[in-house]
């Protein structure tokens, strides 16, 4: 256990060496978020039918949205590609741990530590100046807190399932490029989930991304109520179980074809 | 610049371009893959934008077939920028590593230098959805298209071009001073097409301010095509002589200041 622990701590450490780029991104997604922000409100003054949403909600929905980006699964580990190509990814195997559990918490170390560098500030601010509200009880900040390290899971698995494939498609990292466009939009990233009309939303719902953003920002705002937080926590459990096996199965197979050059 | 040095230049840029189109066709399938990915990001921002014009109707009283030109114009604009101005982008990088000290013992402008050494086809992504999104809205618009029409978005789609290719070589230039790449531009290159695929009226007066006289993005979509639209929320302004007009003035102001960063440039190297 404690080598897998070392393996977060490792790779918080190198991932926290980018403040520079944390604070101009901190910029850039205030800006973004503020946009967004607008563009709902100018919607809402737009119409009268009733929405899915109220504005309120839609505002936390955007501003967690923002905070949590880094939580987000849209890349790859630009050390195991940089491993893949050159074959040093030979010698993970020589390790004395699971190879796909080390792959998981280096996983865990990306998304956790830039999301904690800009998530803070982040909240801190969109909660004074830009219409953030806090969760309206108790209930609905525990079970988001549950909820959001139920995100970090499937996460972390789909992020580890779109590093295996680099042992596949080293040059173009092709699905490693595509799939995050369609975890973006099927998470409630570019619009939140309960906008979509039905046809899509059922196709969204039997996907396992709105685990990541969509159900634990409604947790948040109440939208989802704390009496039924706990299906989402199960369901986000289940599908990491899913993720990961599948993970597994995926790592075994490249593995095994993996041929090795040099001497 | 005389004749027989602009064709010369023009020569020679054709050449950088075929060489760095040539090396990026090398690797077909990571193209096909980069160029078809980039297709892909950019379209879902179209569904998203489709989504919410079907819950919410229509958006301070602009369609949503409006706003499809509006968002072509600009992701087009931001395209060919993209694939034009790549090696401002780069441009830190050679300073950091000291290259630059090598085009500047060259016989030609540096501005030129950097301008043609890398040619990104892959931004084709983006363009082809951009033009799919500015031909639907375009036959979907209740408007007749006059030539004049067609011609204020053309206007509005070089000036936009112009402007994001400004704000490329804006963003090099600070290198003469930072030496790493800054971030915060981001804000005004990605964020400015983010914003300026709605109708600019939509946002409070700071915003409105910044995309109007700071960074005139307004003269690349929202001005043109809320004319040619005659929507009264758009302000009357003979759009097909002032846009241009910012839009150059825009570019020659950020070349300017290249040329007053180049002076400045003490070498890294050794």
């Amino acid at each position: 256990m404690s080598a897998y622990a070392a393996v977060i701590g490792a790779r918080f450490r190198v991932l926290l060496q980018y403040r520079a780029a944390a604070f101009a991104g901190f910029v850039t997604q205030i800006f973004w978020g503020w946009i967004r922000l607008m563009v709902f409100q100018a919607f809402y003054q737009s119409s009268a039918a009733p929405q899915p949403m109220s504005l309120p909600q839609v505002a936390d929905y955007i501003w967690l949205g923002q905070a949590m980006l880094a939580m987000f699964p849209w890349n790859v580990d630009g050390e195991i590609r940089d491993m893949v190509r050159t074959g040093r990814v030979a010698y993970e195997m020589l390790r004395p741990a699971d190879v796909y559990w080390v792959w998981f918490c280096r996983a865990v170390a990306q998304r956790t530590a830039p999301t904690l560098l800009r998530a803070v500030p982040l909240l801190a601010l969109a909660l004074v100046f830009f219409g953030m509200r806090t969760p309206p009880g108790a209930a609905e900040a525990l079970w988001f807190a549950a909820c959001l390290a139920g995100a970090l899971l499937i996460s972390s698995a789909v992020s580890t399932i779109l590093n295996i494939t680099l042992l596949w498609t080293v040059a173009g990292d092709g699905i490693a490029r595509l799939a995050p466009s369609l975890i973006l939009i099927t998470s409630g990233m570019i619009v939140p989930v309960p906008f979509f009309p039905v046809p899509i939303r059922r196709v969204i719902e039997a996907l396992p991304f709105r685990g990541v953003n969509d159900l634990p920002f409604r947790v948040y705002s109440g939208h989802i109520p704390a009496t039924q937080a706990w299906q989402v926590l199960t369901q986000q459990l289940a599908w990491t179980m899913v993720l990961v096996l599948f993970g597994r199965w995926l790592m075994a197979r490249g593995l095994k074809r993996m041929v090795v050059q040099g001497g | 610049m005389s004749a027989g040095s602009l064709a010369e230049h023009l020569r020679l840029a054709c050449r950088y371009a075929g060489v760095s189109v040539r090396s990026q066709l090398q690797y077909r399938a990571s193209f096909v893959m980069l160029a078809l990915s980039q297709f892909v990001v950019t379209a879902i921002e179209f569904v998203g934008i489709w989504a919410l014009f079907l819950r919410f109707g229509s958006l301070r009283g602009w369609t949503l077939a409006e706003v499809a030109v509006l968002y072509g114009m600009v992701h087009v604009s931001f395209a060919l920028a993209e694939a034009a101005g790549r090696g401002f982008d780069l441009f830190p990088g050679c300073v950091r590593m000291g290259d630059f000290d090598r085009i500047l013992l060259r016989p030609r402008s540096t501005v030129f230098q950097i301008a043609v050494q890398e040619f990104q086809i892959m931004r084709l992504g983006r363009f082809t959805q951009g033009v799919a999104a500015l031909a639907w809205g375009a036959a979907a618009v209740h408007a007749v298209w006059t030539v004049v029409g067609v011609l204020a978005v053309a206007i509005g789609v070089a000036t936009g071009a112009a402007i994001f290719y400004a704000l490329f070589v804006l963003q090099g230039t600070l290198a003469f001073w930072t030496v790493e790449t800054l971030e915060i531009m981001n804000t005004v290159t990605y964020g400015g097409t983010e914003a300026a695929q709605y109708p600019l009226s939509i946002y409070r007066g700071w915003l409105r301010t910044l995309f109007t006289f700071v960074v005139p993005l307004a003269c690349a979509n929202y001005l043109p095509a809320g004319w040619v639209f005659g929507r009264a929320d758009a302000p009357g302004l003979p759009v097909l002589i002032v846009c241009p007009v910012v839009g150059a003035a825009f570019l020659g102001v950020c070349l300017w200041l290249w040329r007053f960063g180049e002076k400045r440039y003490v070498s890294t190297g050794n």
